[in-house]
């Protein structure tokens, strides 16, 4: 008797009593995610079910919502539409890191000023894709005073009409990205290419490698694992662009730049089709989570797990 | 020889300052147009050719940009909410990695994957239903609403988990026997001592909140509870897109707060970026 209770006053000692402690010291972070993160998500679920158009209840449907987005005569071009300009949107991510590839590979040197340099590229990634857009809005004006324009004009070619022309708007947004995005790409890609040992190009010197060689060799394989990681963030966060698009163009002109996540807000908060609206977000969900864990996969050594 | 590999450096070393000086002028232009923009009249805004220093510098532009919009009360709102979500963000991610850092407890594993699976959904996935749990509580258009939802964060979790777990251990064993609770050490020995991750993963929330776009737009709807990014958009979008002077030198106002903050920390920005890969904005 006393021996057992001896040991489970032991086991509350060693497990009972820090265990819930433990949970108390994860409990506030525990009570957002359940209802700000988790609850969402099974909601979404179940509301992607229903038909939902505010301010009526919702009913259930079954995989209706899904039917209407990838069959239906209106819903499917429309939602399909969207997702292929994610993906359109998404191909400035290749171009964007082969700019911040050969900026880093400029920076990586020892020379005087480099921190200048460096500051000015990341100025673009600190300042809010709101304040940005606006400027670009202006950069883009489809006046001849606007300032691609005018600068298009004294090269001696004429005026385009930029985010008002169906066909230039997406790059448009693209050339944008590049240039809000490419600070950050070149701090990832800086470590990276600091990570690589200094004697290995040395040795590939001293064995009368060229520059060029010395890349393809030793650089790029190397590189490859920050690489990966670049193009993959880079999708994600093509994949969830929305203020550029909301500041800019409204997804215009005619849906040029409707992307799955402006689709989704206009479904949600223009058409207030609460239930399709959570169809698109599911689909968006299953998208990025399959992203994301490609991303872990590969730099799973970021965050360590024990 | 050695006076052509002196040629050939110094050469190099001329090339290498251009290709990077043209490249950050060509980054730098659009924050010159906005500036450059920002202090012209209107007279001199729509001429081609554009010239970059304006005539006569209008600085009545920032004036009136800042009394045709509450701007000061977006101002207010951003720096509440964004000081808000940093502190709070802080308190929980401490008390959080503390528990993963220091703590032997059961279910351990399964909770940091349930905290690590958080980092897979994004604002954008959860956005309907997190309106419909405000709309239930009737936090539209309120504090709370800018607030509450970003008070845990896991990134900061692992952020400050991995710096706990570099303490020694014997800190903990002598505050036990001085009889110190584990709450106590926390806030008297491991936070003091955790300087620099804070101020990072303060530095992140700050910026992260304060540029915050999608959510701010969807959970207020009357003009006194807008961000200053929110605001900024009304007002060019409802002022019909013509005065550019007056625009630009509100976006100047609206982007000028970052940028010198920025500045200011860069250092411990552009590092915290490089080391863990969370994005500011």
């Amino acid at each position: 008797m006393a021996g057992m209770a001896r040991r489970r006053h032991r086991w509350w000692h060693r497990w009972g009593e820090e265990t819930f402690a433990a949970y108390l010291f994860l409990l506030p972070s525990l009570v957002v995610f359940a209802v700000f993160v988790f609850f969402p998500l099974f909601f979404s679920f179940y509301a992607s079910l229903t038909r939902w158009n505010l301010p009526f209840k919702p009913t259930f449907i079954g995989l209706s919502n899904y039917r209407y987005l990838f069959t239906d005569e209106i819903g499917a071009p429309e939602f399909l539409h969207s997702v292929r300009n994610s993906f359109y949107y998404a191909l400035g991510v290749p171009l964007n890191m082969a700019v911040s590839l050969a900026v880093a590979l400029l920076l990586n040197r020892r020379l005087r000023g480099v921190s200048v340099f460096r500051t000015a590229y990341f100025l673009p990634t600190i300042t809010s894709t709101a304040a940005i857009s606006v400027i670009w809005l202006w950069v883009y004006h489809p006046a001849d005073y606007g300032l691609l324009n005018s600068i298009l004009m004294w090269l001696g070619f004429p005026p385009l009409r930029w985010l008002r022309d169906p066909h230039l708007a997406m790059p448009a947004l693209i050339l944008m990205g590049i240039w809000h995005g490419m600070g950050y790409n070149i701090v990832i890609f800086l470590a990276g290419l600091q990570a690589i040992p200094a004697h290995l190009y040395e040795a590939a010197e001293i064995d009368g490698a060229g520059s060029w060689a010395r890349f393809w060799k030793i650089t790029w394989p190397l590189l490859g694992p920050t690489t990966f990681y670049v193009l993959v963030v880079g999708v994600i966060n093509s994949l969830k662009a929305f203020t550029q698009i909301h500041v800019m163009t409204q997804g215009g002109p005619l849906g040029a730049t409707t992307t799955i996540t402006y689709y989704l807000y206009q479904q949600a908060f223009e058409r207030f089709a609460m239930g399709q609206a959570s169809a698109v977000a599911c689909i968006l969900f299953v998208l990025l989570f399959v992203l994301t864990l490609i991303q872990f996969r590969v730099v799973g050594s970021r965050i360590h797990y024990e | 020889m050695w006076r052509s590999r002196r040629a050939r450096r110094a050469i190099s070393a001329v090339l290498w300052y251009a290709a990077l000086g043209i490249t950050a002028a060509v980054v730098m232009l659009p924050y010159a147009w906005m500036i450059s923009t920002s202090l012209k009249s209107p007279g001199e805004i729509f001429t081609y050719p554009p010239n970059w220093i304006p005539r006569t510098w209008r600085f009545r532009n920032y004036i009136e940009a800042w009394n045709a919009a509450p701007f000061g009360r977006y101002f207010f709102n951003s720096t509440l909410v964004a000081l808000a979500v940093t502190a709070g963000q802080i308190i929980t991610c401490a008390l959080a990695a503390f528990a993963f850092a220091r703590m032997e407890f059961k279910g351990k594993r399964v909770m940091f994957a349930l905290f690590l699976s958080t980092t897979m959904i994004s604002t954008q996935v959860t956005l309907v239903p997190s309106y419909l749990v405000l709309k239930a509580l009737r936090w539209l258009d309120t504090y709370q609403a800018l607030i509450v939802p970003f008070l845990a964060n896991a990134f900061g979790v692992f952020l400050m988990r991995q710096y706990f777990m570099t303490l020694p251990r014997e800190l903990e064993d002598a505050a036990r026997l001085d009889g110190c609770g584990r709450l106590r050490f926390l806030w008297q020995v491991v936070l003091p001592l955790s300087k620099p991750v804070i101020a990072s993963q303060a530095l992140f929330a700050f910026m992260g909140n304060w540029n915050a776009y999608l959510w701010p737009l969807v959970v207020t709807t009357s003009e006194r509870m807008r961000t200053l990014q929110i605001g900024l958009h009304y007002f060019v979008s409802q002022e019909g897109g013509t005065q550019w002077g007056v625009f630009m030198a509100a976006t100047v106002l609206v982007s000028l707060p970052v940028v010198i903050l920025y500045l200011i920390v860069q250092k411990s920005f552009v590092e915290g970026i490089a080391t863990t890969g969370i994005q500011g904005t």
